[in-house]
């Protein structure tokens, strides 16, 4: 794979765009007693991926191509911005989403300056400005799903070391299980990237959706989301 | 093409034609000259039968306006059986109002050969037109594999209610599986979808809908309401307020009686409709 250096800083978990705050729907998952331990976590994570994690592939993959077109940068990003809107029922979700994104144009715009991350909207969805930051990076649409898949399960399994005090290990050992499943997930995303708008997956998770307006209203909490 | 949640795409089968039931449903509204709904098409084709309510008071539900027509829709044939394929489309004219209620939960059946049993609704819904849309709940026997694709093409104005209930196996059964596909599109832009997949081994995780057997939501989409003041739902239940205007609320529960106490309440607190109005009548 060419240009593997850019595709590593910007899946690095140290990329100053705010990701460490986040559980992704952990944090109340275990306040509610659905994950407790190592397996579970993996079911979790397993299922975040094929949802949340497919949708946002999709859509950072399809970001990442109309961003390498010559033309039309601004109706296509709104255009994904308004698909991501319609896919996500839960306004948690959609404030987490947008937050992330408008962190990560900010240091966009420092790491790799690009005019046509000027043409994001103010506040784009997370998957959006991944897709638009792949693509400056010089990265294909693949790679733009890989990135956004891995920090979809990455995020919540570092989270799950701090809310269970789970061995690091075993954690990081769950997470390597996921590696075939996360390829067929990044080609499948890929493929949805290739096509129109309106065929963008739209998986839903009942569970992740409760959890997401749980979390929002709890009062004492440790991760944003 | 839309196969999700890690379950393989499969072409839906083509069988024997005389081993499989297809069935097509049609209603047609409009609004009459005495401002009352009339009915101008109700086309029935087992096991889809529409019969009109009974003429008397509309049920109180507080979106359902007085000058409603009220269609039951029965069960006229077991099914769908695992190949069948029923399409039904809904055509609510402009000012009309239409209410569609169940008598029965329906139950989906699998094939001796594993096809798969395919449900399709198309609906619009016309300007200044309601359509609310209370089924029984779907419960899904073991071994069945359905696909219910909704699509609704709601006028700006138009007024669109949705409930939707699922139930994995029959009593103390397993279930099989189902997707349920919901597209909705206001004045031709797409406001609302969700691809929810059930049953699968990806569903049961602690993301999807874990061990809960009871799963199910309702939309309410009304232009001239006013997004309701955050209504926070007991249990894992939630009423998400949606970024084209209006609500859905979903919920997971062990169980069909405490799902629809879930949707019930959410229903109130969304419209103001007494929770009797959404429970099982005989037409």
């Amino acid at each position: 794979m060419a240009n593997l250096a850019a595709l590593l800083l910007l899946a690095d978990s140290r990329l100053p765009a705010g990701g460490y705050a986040h559980s992704g729907g952990l944090e109340a998952a275990v306040a509610a007693g659905l994950v407790d331990d190592v397996a579970s976590l993996e079911h979790f994570l397993a299922g975040r991926a094929a949802t949340v994690g497919l949708l946002g592939a999709a859509v950072a993959a399809a970001a990442c191509r109309v961003t390498a077109a010559p033309q039309g940068h601004r109706a296509a990003f709104t255009a994904l911005d308004d698909a991501l809107d319609a896919r996500t029922p839960s306004p948690a979700q959609r404030n987490t989403s947008r937050q992330l994104g408008r962190q990560l144009v900010r240091v966009l715009g420092q790491v790799a300056p690009d005019p046509r991350l000027g043409e994001l909207a103010g506040q784009p969805h997370h998957a959006v400005a991944l897709g638009a930051g792949a693509a400056v990076l010089g990265l294909d649409a693949r790679a733009a799903a890989y990135a956004y898949l891995h920090e979809s399960v990455a995020g919540p399994a570092a989270a799950a070391i701090r809310l269970l005090a789970l061995d690091p290990f075993a954690t990081h050992a769950a997470l390597a299980r996921l590696r075939a499943r996360l390829d067929r997930l990044a080609s499948r995303a890929d493929e949805y990237g290739a096509g129109t708008v309106a065929d963008l997956p739209a998986p839903a998770a009942p569970l992740l959706d409760v959890y997401a307006e749980a979390h929002a209203a709890r009062t004492s909490r440790l991760f944003a989301s | 093409m839309t196969a999700t949640l890690g379950r393989p795409a499969r072409a839906v089968a083509a069988p024997a034609p005389a081993a499989r039931m297809r069935s097509s449903a049609a209603i047609t509204t409009d609004l009459g000259a005495d401002g009352r709904t009339r009915l101008v098409r109700l086309r029935s084709e087992a096991p889809q039968v529409l019969r009109p309510a009974r003429p008397g008071p509309a049920p109180p539900l507080a979106a359902c306006p007085p000058a409603a027509a009220h269609v039951w829709l029965t069960a006229g044939a077991a099914g769908p059986v695992g190949g069948d394929r029923l399409t039904f489309q809904i055509d609510v004219g402009a000012g009309s109002a239409l209410l569609l209620t169940q008598v029965a939960a329906t139950l989906l059946l699998p094939a001796v050969d594993g096809a798969l049993s395919r449900t399709e609704v198309r609906i619009t819904v016309a300007e200044g037109g309601t359509l609310i849309w209370m089924p029984e709940p779907i419960i899904v026997a073991s071994g069945a594999d359905h696909v219910t694709d909704v699509q609704v093409e709601l006028a700006a104005d138009a007024r669109f209610v949705l409930r939707e209930e699922v139930l994995l196996g029959r009593h103390g059964e397993t279930g099989g599986q189902i997707e349920q596909r919901l597209q909705v599109s206001r004045a031709g832009r797409p406001c609302y979808r969700q691809d929810l997949a059930l049953g699968t081994p990806d569903a049961a995780t602690p993301a999807i809908s874990g061990a809960h057997r009871a799963s199910g939501s309702l939309l309410v989409l009304d232009p001239g309401q006013a997004q309701p003041p955050g209504v926070r739902l007991p249990g894992l239940a939630a009423v998400l307020a949606l970024a084209g205007g209006g609500s859905a609320v979903t919920a997971l529960a062990a169980d069909n009686l405490a799902l629809r106490r879930h949707l019930d309440a959410a229903l109130r607190a969304l419209t103001g409709t007494p929770t009797e109005a959404t429970t099982r009548r005989t037409p």
